[in-house]
C-alpha cells in the first residue's frame, strides 16, 4: 500500500485528480494561459507591462465582469439569462430618468443625495420585480430559460426603446459620476464595487444552502426535487440574484457612460457566456466557480488590451476570443476522453 | 382508437392547429381594422419580404429537430453572400460558378459547426456562439465593413414568373424569392417526412441513445443537419443580395433571434425531436402579419419588439403546457409519440 502511494506516477496522478476536482473545468490551465499571455505581450508590446495598463484594466473590467456574474448564476443552475443587458439598461434608464426629472433647479446637498438614493432604490426595485417574474415563469411553466429570457429580453428592450424612442438619457448629477470615477488606494470605485459583488456572490454560491441547491439543481433538477428541495424557489432565487447583479452593473454603467440608453453594451451578451465557459462554468450547469470566471475575464481583457496596443482591429479581437473559446472547450473534451483518464464526464 | 374523437384530439394535440386559429383571428381583426390588409397584393408583398427569413427558418428547424441549436446562421449567410459577391464583381465569374461557390461556403461553414459539435462534443449553443463571433468578425476584419454595390445584372435583375393586375390597379407578381421559398419548403418537408435521414433526425432529437442503438450514423446526421442549415443560410444570403441589389456585410447580422422565435413559435422544440414544416411556416406567417398589421394600423415600429416578446412568452408557455397534457394523453392511450 505504502509502496503504491509512493509510486511517482500514482502520486502525480492522484495529485492531478485532487487538483482537478478542486478546480473544475480545467482551471489549472487558465492561470498558466494568463501568465503566458501577459509574458508574451510584455515581450512584444513595449507599453504593455506598466501600471497604466493595469489601471486601464481596472476601469474596463467592472461592467463586463458584473454582467458575467449575472450570467454565471443561471448557467450554474443549468439555464441561461439572455435578458441581462436589457435588464441592466432598463434599470439604468429608470435611474437616469428619475435623476434628471425629479432634480430641482438649484438643489442643496441633501436633496441631491435624496434623489440619488431614491433613484437607486427604484432601479433595485425594478430589477427585483424583473428577476422574480422571470424566475416564476421559468419555475412554474417549465419553459426552457433560453426561451423565457429571449422573450423578456425582447420585451424589456422593446419597452426601453418604445419609451425613449431610442434616444440617450443624459444629464445625471455630476456628483454621481464623480463618485463613480473616484479612486481609493489607487483602486477605481467601480472596480471595488465589482470586487465586492464577486466576493459576496462567491460566498453565496459556495458557503450557503442556497448556493448548494443551485448547483444541485444544475446537475440534476429531478434528483434535487426528490431530495425534498423546493426547486421552484431555487429557480426564482437564481433569476432574482441574476437580476440584482444586473442592477449593480447598471449603477456602474451609469457612472461610466454618464448616461443611459437601450442600446448600451448589447455586444457584451455573447462575451459574458464566453467568459463564463472559458472560466470553467459547465454550460449544462452544476459546475463552476467565481474564481474561474475572474481568471477568464483577465485573459479576455489581456487579449483585448494587448491587441489594441498592437494596433489590431477590434473585430480581430472578437474573432480571437471565439477561437480561444473553441480551443478551451476542445482541450476539455480531449482531456475528458482519454488524455488523462478513461471516461471522464460522460455528458455529450 | 380511431374514432370520431380521435381526429379532434389529434388536432388539439398539434401546435399548428391553435397557431392557425390565432393567425385566422389576427387576419380577421386586422382585416376589419385596416382595409389594405386582406388584399392579394399585400399578401404577396409580405410573402416576398419574409422569404429570406423563412428560408433560414426552414434550415434552423432541421437543426432544432436533431436536438441542437445554431446561432451562427446569419453570419454564415453574410459570409456566403459576400464571397459570392466578390467572385461576381471582382473576378467576373459566371453566374453558375458564383452561386455554387456561395452555397458551398455555406455548407462548409455548417460542416465546421458539425465537426465542433460532434467530434469535440462542444454544446451546440456554445459552439455556434463561438463560430458566429469567428465567422462574422473575420468577415468584418477582411472586408473592413465595405459593401459591394457593383453586382452583375444576372444577380440583381428581378425575375417575375407570373404577374397580374388587381381590380384596384395593384400589380401582383410572383417573383424569384417566392418561388425559391416554395421550393425550399417542399424540399425540407420531403427530406424530413419522406426520407430515412429525416426519420433518423427526429429519432436523434427525441432520444440520442435510442438513435445510436438503432444504428443511425450520428456523425452523418450532425453533418447533414448543420450542413443543410448552412446551405439554406447561403441560399437566403444570395436571395437577400438579389432583393436589395448590393452586398452589405452586416445587413443580415442580428436577425438570428427573430428567426429562432419564429421557428419555436411554430412548435419546434428546443429539446429536439418535435416540429413540422407547416408549423414553421405558420410561425413565420404569424410574425409577418403581426408586424405588417401593426404597421398598417400606424402603431409605432418601436412597439413591435414588445409584441414579439409577449408572443414568445405566451406561445412558449401555451405550447409547453399543452405538450405536457398531450403527453399525458398519449400515455393513457398507449399511442406512439409520432405517427
Amino acid at each position: 500500500m505504502a509502496e503504491r502511494a509512493a509510486h511517482p506516477d500514482g502520486g502525480l496522478g492522484s495529485l492531478m485528480a485532487t487538483l482537478r476536482t478542486g478546480l473544475p473545468g480545467g482551471a489549472i490551465g487558465l492561470p498558466l494561459l494568463l501568465v503566458a499571455l501577459v509574458a508574451g505581450f510584455s515581450l512584444f508590446v513595449p507599453q504593455f507591462a506598466t501600471i497604466g495598463t493595469l489601471q486601464s484594466f481596472m476601469y474596463q473590467i467592472p461592467m463586463l465582469g458584473l454582467l458575467s456574474l449575472a450570467m454565471v448564476v443561471p448557467l450554474l443552475s443549468g439555464g441561461l439569462n439572455l435578458a441581462i443587458i436589457a435588464t441592466a439598461n432598463q434599470s439604468a434608464l429608470l435611474m437616469a430618468w428619475i435623476m434628471t426629472a425629479t432634480m430641482p433647479a438649484e438643489p442643496g446637498g441633501a436633496t441631491v443625495a435624496l434623489v440619488i438614493v431614491g433613484a437607486l432604490l427604484a432601479g433595485l426595485a425594478l430589477c427585483v420585480v424583473i428577476g422574480l417574474l422571470t424566475g416564476a415563469f421559468v419555475a412554474y411553466t417549465g419553459v426552457h430559460p433560453i426561451l423565457v429570457t429571449l422573450g423578456t429580453k425582447s420585451l424589456l428592450d422593446g419597452i426601453s426603446i418604445y419609451l425613449t424612442r431610442g434616444t440617450v438619457i443624459s444629464g445625471i448629477p455630476p456628483i454621481y459620476a464623480e463618485i463613480g470615477n473616484m479612486t481609493f488606494l489607487g483602486l477605481p470605485a467601480t472596480f471595488i464595487v465589482f470586487a465586492l459583488a464577486a466576493f459576496v456572490l462567491a460566498v453565496l454560491l459556495q458557503r450557503t444552502p442556497f448556493g448548494i441547491t443551485v448547483v444541485m439543481a444544475g446537475s440534476n433538477i429531478e434528483a434535487t426535487r426528490y431530495s425534498a428541495i423546493d426547486t421552484r424557489r431555487t429557480l426564482i432565487g437564481v433569476y432574482l440574484v441574476s437580476s440584482i447583479l444586473c442592477f449593480v452593473a447598471s449603477t456602474v454603467m451609469l457612472a461610466t457612460f454618464n448616461s443611459a440608453s437601450a442600446g448600451y453594451a448589447q455586444s457584451f451578451l455573447l462575451v459574458t457566456i464566453l467568459a463564463a465557459v472559458l472560466g470553467g462554468v459547465d454550460p449544462f450547469g452544476g459546475f463552476g466557480k467565481v474564481s474561474g470566471l475572474l481568471v477568464a475575464l483577465a485573459i479576455l481583457q489581456v487579449i483585448s488590451s494587448g491587441f489594441n496596443q498592437l494596433g489590431l482591429s477590434n473585430h480581430l479581437t472578437v474573432a480571437i476570443w471565439g477561437l480561444v473559446l473553441i480551443a478551451v472547450m476542445a482541450v476539455q473534451t480531449l482531456r475528458a476522453s482519454g488524455f488523462f483518464s478513461f471516461g471522464g464526464s460522460g455528458k455529450a | 382508437m380511431p374514432d370520431a374523437h380521435g381526429l379532434l384530439h389529434r388536432l388539439r394535440r398539434r401546435p399548428e392547429s391553435w397557431l392557425l386559429a390565432v393567425i385566422v383571428l389576427a387576419c380577421i381583426v386586422l382585416g376589419l381594422l385596416t382595409p389594405n390588409f386582406l388584399t392579394l397584393s399585400n399578401a404577396v408583398d409580405l410573402l416576398e419580404s419574409y422569404s429570406v427569413q423563412a428560408i433560414m427558418a426552414l434550415g434552423l428547424f432541421v437543426v432544432l429537430v436533431s436536438g441542437g441549436i445554431d446561432i451562427s446562421f446569419a453570419a454564415t449567410a453574410s459570409v456566403a453572400q459576400y464571397v459570392a459577391a466578390l467572385m461576381a464583381s471582382s473576378l467576373g465569374l459566371p453566374a453558375f460558378v458564383c452561386i455554387a461557390i456561395g452555397l458551398l461556403v455555406g455548407v462548409a461553414l455548417g460542416a465546421i459547426n458539425a465537426a465542433l459539435i460532434h467530434y469535440l462534443r462542444i454544446t451546440s449553443i456554445i459552439a455556434t456562439i463561438a463560430t458566429m463571433s469567428v465567422y462574422f468578425s473575420f468577415l468584418m476584419y477582411f472586408t473592413g465593413g465595405r459593401s459591394i454595390y457593383s453586382l452583375p445584372d444576372w444577380w440583381v435583375t428581378r425575375v417575375t414568373f407570373w404577374q397580374t393586375e388587381t381590380a384596384d390597379g395593384y400589380l401582383v407578381r410572383i417573383t424569384l424569392p417566392i418561388v425559391v421559398f416554395a421550393i425550399a419548403s417542399v424540399l425540407t418537408w420531403l427530406v424530413m417526412n419522406r426520407t430515412a435521414i429525416g426519420r433518423q433526425l427526429y429519432a436523434l432529437g427525441g432520444n440520442p441513445e435510442a438513435a445510436r442503438r438503432i444504428g443511425a450514423n450520428i456523425a452523418a446526421l450532425h453533418f447533414f443537419a448543420y450542413g443543410f442549415l448552412g446551405f439554406m443560410a447561403a441560399l437566403a444570403g444570395l436571395l437577400q443580395a438579389h432583393r436589395v441589389a448590393e452586398s452589405v456585410p452586416n445587413a443580415l447580422f442580428g436577425g438570428e433571434l427573430a428567426v429562432l422565435s419564429a421557428v419555436v413559435l411554430g412548435g419546434a422544440s428546443l429539446m429536439g425531436g418535435i416540429g413540422t414544416v407547416p408549423g414553421v411556416l405558420c410561425g413565420i406567417v404569424l410574425l409577418a402579419i403581426l408586424q405588417n398589421g401593426l404597421n398598417l394600423l400606424g402603431v409605432s415600429p418601436y412597439f413591435f419588439q414588445i409584441v414579439i416578446g409577449l408572443v414568445i412568452l405566451v406561445s412558449t408557455a401555451v405550447t409547453t403546457l399543452s405538450a405536457r397534457s398531450g403527453r399525458r394523453y398519449r400515455l393513457a392511450h398507449k399511442e406512439p409519440a409520432r405517427g
